[in-house]
């Protein structure tokens, strides 16, 4: 059941490199992060690729396989012809450090803007009482690993790093989203996000929910309904009049 | 990295000597990790992470069940005390008892304490934190978000950290403790580490480390854990003239994914049994009513119809066998595959599907669904798992004192699965979350304490000359051919821990093991790496190796050591628990005159008052002495 896999492998860092050819047996079962690995063990010790679970859980082995973001471990060979040659290459939207690891910290920077959660006090008897029906939406968001593929794959910064100044990007929307959804939280995000958070450059075409490996709905269930909150917050005629009468906001 | 946040990578231009002074260090980013530095940070001392990963991706992750802890919500009878009996009864009675006190008092307030950072945990009907049922645990009291409690736990740990902007060094490994004078067992003077991607050296001087490393599966060939856990915290402490404890006790979890061959290994979790599933042999029997041991048969359904009364009648039907602990499950399925009754795969069944609807394992084992559909093409609705036992967990670690986790040199603390004593020689599932939360926390606050006691001019200074033999220590692969790969030498390890330190032992191969290890140890002396500094895979294993190594060879010396069989350590030469000598003794080890040695120490007796809670249970565990297997 076994074969010899073609690899294409980018090797290189922040100075430049190029594709190199491998040949490496692979067998039933197997993901591409397995090839991968033996690459390393067999021929290139020194290839640099992160992982960690190998499971799914994790979301460090993001790479883009023939072109796509994907995670490598759970990216099975038997999708792919064993005649097929695979390519794989570092995520485009973020700085080469070496091989197919990249520079994130993007996201790591991006996420320390999100004001932190902020609940409610506790009921009389030291509980917090919420519905399941409530957390639900939040749990949604909450099975998200990181692995940031929405971020690689959203057109708004894939091929603009003058765009990275102001927009957070999906994996971000879906953390602000899962605060300002959470039924115990009481911090109000709203200006945050259309001023310095850049959510309305997002013009909605799902392609970070679509390589979501988590099946997270990012634009339908995150993006959308923040997008409302943000609208109805900003320019409803009441709540700008009631504004204008109790206090002014910095974005008046 | 941009000013504002405090999550660092490393430096692009690099200076010849990066220097960093902290009142705290903690290495490692788990669980444990985040909570000792949040409390060390919140008690006032300067603190930073430093750990191997990107922030967010340690093990914790990967912990699916739940987190113990006797709230009472499900079952008000529940409270710390019979919490404290299930732990300790599953731990065989060798688990440091102020440990498993303090741990089973102090859960329910670390699970509210993470609600209030935002954990979004599954919900009762009246509003409160849902609980599931668990092996060993004699009330439903997992507190848990589906089947993926881990990533949950870590990532509200995690942006309470960053929001606090503790330090982070993320991709950043320790290469050794410093020491006063650079000699061991003197008081901690900091740690030196290199940064992944660059491969540039960084220093830490601190007067306190916390190190909350995880675990050993690395080692092992079949493990559910992650690459990074190859002792690095149990190898750091020993090097640094700490003790380690109870390392013969190596828990394999007893539902691993066995096929594809690619996947084997990893975690299917005892949630699965905890809502409805069942082990099945290749005949279709439900086996592990065969395998009920004399110490839990008055806890233990006996018949098919008792123990699936159980799930809604916990009053008067009694547990089914498959909710043993950890150790007795894992043990029975080896014994059936080695019967000859295992599934294609050399494993054995595990089936929910005919169990409950659809709907229901996909709405509480959500990535247990997502796992199998998408790695082994199977439906968990429609068909069974086939699982087989897998390296999991360590029980065995650094030593330490119960109430502050300091371990025994100065300065030096320790939380988490790299500590020993909270589990005895088996853990229960569901009580590591709260073991990572509950000594993280007073790892931290101690560790605050002690350094923030010692004034600037009183700490400890790290001794150039240690700092000089880790740097030449570190850059040697280098040097040498690369022929001698690490990544072959690592394969042959995890083959003769796998083969010969694995779920049964006998003395004839614990001996041959020990003498495997020694030539693996010289193998890896000289391996050598191909390439430079700069974020190389095969440099970091040649480093990560000989901590394995180390590590490896503690756990093969203990189990030489006990003759007998209990929890997480089985010998098919001394198949029964012998309560006389074994069981009132714990195995240290530590490093003297440039030796590993063997010492037993009495086990700490508990009070009398924690004493009758055995005395009055239904089964105590005074009749421990018939054999556990």
């Amino acid at each position: 059941m076994g074969y010899d896999l073609s690899m294409r492998v980018w090797r290189g860092d922040a100075g430049g490199g190029d594709l190199r050819d491998y040949s490496v047996p692979v067998e039933e079962g197997e993901v591409v992060l397995d090839a991968i690995h033996r690459i390393q063990q067999t021929q290139s010790g020194d290839l640099a690729v992160r992982w960690n679970c190998k499971a799914g859980k994790c979301g460090s082995c993001s790479m883009e396989i023939n072109g796509k973001p994907r995670l490598a471990c759970m990216t099975r060979l038997s999708t792919f012809e064993p005649t097929e040659t695979i390519t794989v290459t570092p995520l485009r939207t973020f700085p080469v450090i070496r091989d197919l690891v990249t520079d994130v910290s993007f996201n790591y920077e991006m996420a320390s803007r999100v004001p932190a959660f902020a609940p409610r006090p506790r009921e009389k008897d030291g509980t917090h009482r919420v519905q399941q029906i409530d957390i639900d939406r939040v749990q949604e968001f909450h099975k998200c690993i990181e692995c940031f593929l929405c971020q690689t794959v959203c057109h708004v910064i894939r091929d603009h790093d003058e765009n990275k100044q102001e927009f957070a990007g999906p994996r971000m929307f879906v953390k602000y989203a899962e605060l300002e959804m959470h039924p115990l939280d009481t911090n109000d995000r709203r200006d945050l996000l259309r001023e310095k958070a850049g959510l309305g450059m997002c013009n909605i075409t799902k392609c970070c929910t679509e390589v979501c490996p988590e099946h997270i709905k990012i634009t339908d269930n995150a993006i959308i309904p923040l997008k409302e909150r943000v609208v109805d917050n900003s320019y409803d005629p009441l709540v700008w009049l009631g504004r204008k009468i109790r206090r002014r906001s910095k974005s008046d | 990295m941009s000013e504002s946040s405090n999550v660092h990578t490393a430096p692009i231009h690099a200076t010849a000597a990066e220097v960093h002074d902290y009142d705290v260090i903690v290495v490692g980013a788990g669980g444990a990790g985040l909570r000792a530095a949040i409390e060390a940070h919140e008690s006032g001392a300067r603190t930073a992470i430093v750990c191997k990963s990107l922030l967010g991706k340690a093990h914790t992750v990967m912990a699916e069940g739940g987190l113990a802890a006797a709230m009472g919500n499900v079952w008000p009878e529940d409270n710390w005390k019979v919490h404290f009996r299930d732990t300790m009864r599953g731990g065989k009675m060798l688990n440091n008892w102020r440990m498993a006190q303090l741990h089973a008092q102090e859960a329910p307030d670390r699970v509210e304490e993470l609600e209030d950072w935002g954990a979004a945990f599954d919900r009762t009907e009246d509003g409160r934190i849902l609980q599931r049922d668990f092996g060993g645990h004699r009330y439903a009291r997992l507190a848990h978000v589906g089947d993926r409690t881990g990533l949950e736990m870590i990532r509200t740990l995690q942006n309470r950290a960053v929001s606090s902007r503790i330090d982070v060094f993320m991709e950043c490994t320790v290469l050794r403790l410093l020491t006063e004078n650079g000699q061991p067992g003197n008081r901690v003077a900091g740690a030196y580490a290199y940064w992944r991607e660059s491969g540039t050296f960084v220093q830490f001087n601190a007067p306190a480390i916390v190190l909350a490393t995880g675990g050993i599966g690395k080692s092992f060939k079949v493990t559910s854990n992650s690459w990074e856990y190859t002792g690095d915290g149990h190898s750091l402490a020993l090097e640094a003239g700490a003790d380690l404890m109870d390392m013969e006790f190596v828990q394999f979890h007893p539902t691993g994914m066995v096929w594809p061959p690619s996947v084997k290994g990893i975690l299917v979790t005892e949630g699965v049994r905890g809502d409805g599933g069942i082990l099945k042999n290749s005949e279709g029997k439900r086996f592990m009513f065969d395998y009920i041991p004399e110490v839990f048969a008055s806890d233990t359904a006996d018949t098919i119809e008792e123990a699936d009364r159980w799930y809604e009648d916990k009053k008067t039907a009694r547990r089914p066998p498959e909710l043993l602990p950890r150790d007795e499950v894992a043990r029975a399925i080896n014994s059936e595959i080695k019967a000859g009754r295992g599934s294609p795969h050399g494993g054995i069944f595990l089936d929910i599907a005919s169990r409950r609807p659809a709907e229901y394992i996909q709405r509480r084992l959500p990535s247990m669904y997502h796992q199998f559909k998408e790695l082994a093409d199977v439906d968990i609705t429609k068909e069974a798992m086939e699982i087989g036992p897998t390296c999991h967990y360590v029980m065995g670690g650094i030593r330490v004192d119960a109430d502050t986790a300091a371990a025994t040199i100065p300065g030096l603390f320790a939380a988490g699965e790299c500590a020993a004593g909270m589990h005895g020689s088996n853990r229960l599932g569901g009580n590591s979350l709260g073991d990572l939360l509950v000594f993280g926390r007073r790892a931290g606050g101690a560790a605050a304490e002690y350094a923030q006691a010692l004034p600037p001019g009183k700490r400890p200074q790290a001794d150039d000359k240690q700092v000089k033999d880790v740097i030449a220590d570190a850059l040697a692969p280098f040097e040498r051919d690369p022929a001698q790969n690490p990544y072959t030498v690592h394969a042959k390890l995890q083959n003769t821990m796998n083969d010969l330190v694995g779920i049964i032992r006998t003395e004839a191969e614990l001996e041959r093991a020990l003498k495997e290890l020694a030539v693996l140890n010289e193998e890896a002396a000289v391996v050598g790496v191909e390439g430079h500094r700069q974020f190389n895979p095969g440099w970091h294993l040649a480093i990560d190796l000989r901590n394995m190594l180390r590590v490896s060879e503690c756990i093969a010396m203990a189990a030489l050591a006990r003759h007998e069989s209990r929890g997480g350590h089985t010998r098919e030469d001394y198949p029964a628990a012998d309560p006389v000598v074994f069981g009132k003794l714990n195995h240290v080890l530590r490093i003297r005159g440039g030796e590993l040695q063997l010492f037993a120490e009495p086990l700490p007796q508990m009070p009398d008052e924690l004493a009758e809670l055995f005395d009055a249970a239904p089964a105590g565990a005074a009749d421990e002495k018939k054999a556990s297997s």
